[in-house]
């Protein structure tokens, strides 16, 4: 008998607070808050009571005097994101929701260049990325005016003006014919990034050695060695040295050393001497002494 | 119950018997792995006795081998030693005797001559060694000469070497995602296609970087069955060259035991490359590469290091190429010895029977290791 009267009493409590809850004025949150903004929240009634803020990342608990307004100093909530803000006092709580939006001046960039490294003379070969933060790392997903611009060793300079789209934008540019290394900048406002992208020469083109006897045996040494633009192939690319002779094959593969690849092979009257680069053939000579 | 306590009884005392017997008179190959007597029998004939020689350097019991021989006036016993386990650190010198076959070439009443084939086993997998051993009577019994091959003697020199080394910084840990790392270099498959053997589906091919940096390669090849659902995936695993530099090309072997080419509908290739610090020394000079028809179809040349420094482990990759420039075959050698400056070493790559008669020309690239630098 005495539980059934507990259970009563205790029910229409909860029942009393439900209904005070539901009478009182409720609590005055903003709609949006600015990432790291001051803001202040108003309480409804009088009492004592306790405030949770819970969101992305972040919990916040405050004591409240019922019916003040309570007060968020700068920095208090910072990443973007839905809160629900819980007000719990002794006989009732009441919960809201409010949004933390990114901050509206971009303040961080991650820029994404690709590849570091890529063979003079490719079309849209270069591709950049950006996306734009604010001071907090929060994603600034409104529309936000990007300028790439890649800088070649030839002085010539590729641009292109963007507008952000879900917080990123990004382009792609061409690598030019001179070999070097690049310099890629993006920009947003007053705030900028720069990555930087080797072009490096692409295959030899017309590859040629010229054989001369050294002794007993056959000097072969090629020409400077460049691709098809005219830029030197940089130094310790294989090139493969090849003598054949009534059937039999010798085989050297040499790494160019100052632009240039040279080996000593035996000397046979008669055999045919070649030599390639990777899947580039070079000329052929005929050794005759 | 009391038919258990029997059963026990009579295995304790059956385990007891055979471990006293066992103890008492061992059979002579556990005696001799537990270090007690030697295998050896009497070397009363020449194969007796060159098999009596293959046991003791199996069991690298150099002073009784050394002891044995005939004519162990002409060299000292580490010169011996050597000569089996190499006079550089190479494969040889960590590779075991797993067993040796004599085979009778020549018998008179004084002198024979026996061909002993030694099958070692290495962590590259097994090699076989062929000598030839003038075996001599000595009253009673036949003695085996070794047929010691001294090391050639490279003279005191100094080599300047100039060659390029690529070293490589990669980002940091504590760098931003968006910071650029060093790119991975190019590589691109230039030729591959799959061949049925009877021992399953192989994949051959040749990849090419074609970057300006070195790289580590790999290639794994996905089977696909018709309806497009994975059969196997394998990697080449080291019938490869994993070291690349600039435009250089390895072909590579990926096997598939147990798969019919008629499940096959069609291949997935992944080839992958990290970039690596590497070194364009030493530059191996492949001479006199000889395509020797069938029977025995096989790749011979010899290989010479024109660098100054000693390469420990060279591996020989072979590719065999038809009339039409297609890949028929990848076959590899690892070289047992260690490759000096200047000396020359010979390989042979053996050609399936089958294929020989396909091969129409070929392309060899080596390997090397040196165990005082990275390559």
């Amino acid at each position: 008998m005495r539980v059934r009267w507990a259970l009563l009493i205790g029910g229409l409590a909860m029942a009393m607070s439900a209904l005070a809850i539901a009478a009182g004025e409720s609590m005055n949150l903003p709609k949006t808050i600015e990432a790291g903004s001051s803001f202040s929240i108003q309480t409804p009634g009088s009492g004592n009571a306790t405030l949770y803020i819970v969101g992305t990342g972040q919990v916040l608990k405050r004591d409240v005097q019922l019916g003040q307004a309570l007060f968020f100093a700068p920095g208090s909530l910072f990443n973007a994101g839905h809160y629900l803000a819980v007000l719990v006092g002794d006989s009732f709580t009441e919960t809201g929701a409010f949004d933390v939006v990114p901050a509206g001046k971009p303040a961080n960039l991650t820029f994404l260049a690709k590849p570091s490294r890529l063979p003079v003379g490719l079309h849209d070969g270069i591709t950049g990325a950006v996306y734009v933060f604010d001071a907090y790392r929060n994603l600034i997903a409104a529309p936000t005016s990007v300028a790439f611009e890649l800088s070649s060793p030839s002085g010539t300079v590729q641009r292109r003006i963007l507008v952000t789209r879900g917080g990123a934008a990004w382009t792609d540019m061409d690598s030019t014919a001179q070999q070097g290394i690049d310099k890629f900048v993006v920009r947003v406002g007053e705030i900028s990034s720069t990555r930087v992208v080797g072009q490096v020469p692409g295959d030899p083109c017309g590859l040629k050695m010229t054989a001369q006897p050294s002794g007993r045996q056959i000097h072969l040494v090629t020409d400077a060695v460049r691709d098809c633009n005219g830029n030197a192939v940089p130094d310790g690319t294989i090139v493969t040295f090849t003598e054949t002779f009534n059937g039999s094959q010798s085989t050297i593969d040499e790494p160019l050393k100052q632009g240039m690849a040279q080996v000593t092979i035996s000397a046979h009257n008669g055999a045919m001497l070649s030599v390639a680069s990777g899947v580039v053939m070079g000329n052929q000579i005929r050794w005759e002494k | 119950m009391k038919r258990g306590y029997l059963l026990a009884l009579l295995l304790g005392a059956s385990t007891v018997t055979l471990i006293l017997i066992g103890t008492k008179w061992p059979v002579p190959s556990a005696a001799a792995y537990a270090g007690g007597e030697s295998l050896l029998r009497s070397s009363s004939t020449p194969e007796a006795a060159a098999a009596n020689l293959g046991d003791e350097i199996r069991m690298q019991n150099w002073d009784r081998a050394y002891a044995s021989l005939a004519n162990k006036a002409q060299f000292t016993e580490p010169e011996f030693v050597h000569d089996i386990t190499g006079y550089y650190p190479s494969l040889r010198t960590y590779a075991t005797l797993e067993n040796a076959e004599v085979f009778p070439l020549h018998e008179s009443a004084d002198d024979a001559e026996m061909r002993v084939k030694l099958h070692w086993s290495t962590v590259v997998g097994t090699y076989v060694s062929t000598r030839d051993l003038h075996v001599v009577r000595n009253g009673d019994r036949w003695d085996p000469e070794w047929p010691i091959v001294k090391e050639p003697i490279v003279p005191p020199q100094v080599i300047a070497v100039n060659y390029l080394r690529w070293d490589v910084i990669y980002r940091g840990p504590g760098d931003d995602w968006g910071i650029q790392d060093v790119e991975a270099p190019h590589v691109r498959i230039v030729d591959m296609h799959p061949v049925e053997r009877a021992e399953g589906v192989v994949i051959l091919g040749e990849l090419l970087n074609e970057d300006v940096v070195p790289a580590y390669v790999s290639v794994k090849a996905t089977l696909l069955s018709k309806d497009q659902s994975p059969i196997a995936t394998e990697g080449s695993f080291d019938k490869i060259s994993h070291l690349l530099l600039p435009k250089q090309v390895t072909p590579f072997l990926i096997d598939f035991p147990n798969v019919a080419m008629s499940e096959v509908g069609s291949v997935r290739m992944v080839p992958s490359s990290t970039l690596v610090s590497a070194s364009a020394d030493p530059v191996i000079e492949i001479e006199d590469q000889q395509l020797n028809p069938a029977p025995g179809a096989s790749l011979t040349g010899q290989l010479i290091n024109q660098s100054g420094q000693v390469v420990n482990v060279a591996h020989v990759l072979g590719t065999f190429y038809d009339k039409g420039g297609q890949v028929v075959w990848v076959a590899d050698e690892y070289i047992d010895q260690a490759l000096l400056p200047q000396a020359p070493v010979p390989f042979e790559i053996h050609i399936p029977q089958d294929l020989a008669s396909k091969v129409s020309s070929q392309r060899t690239v080596v390997a090397t290791y040196s165990s005082g630098g990275s390559q």
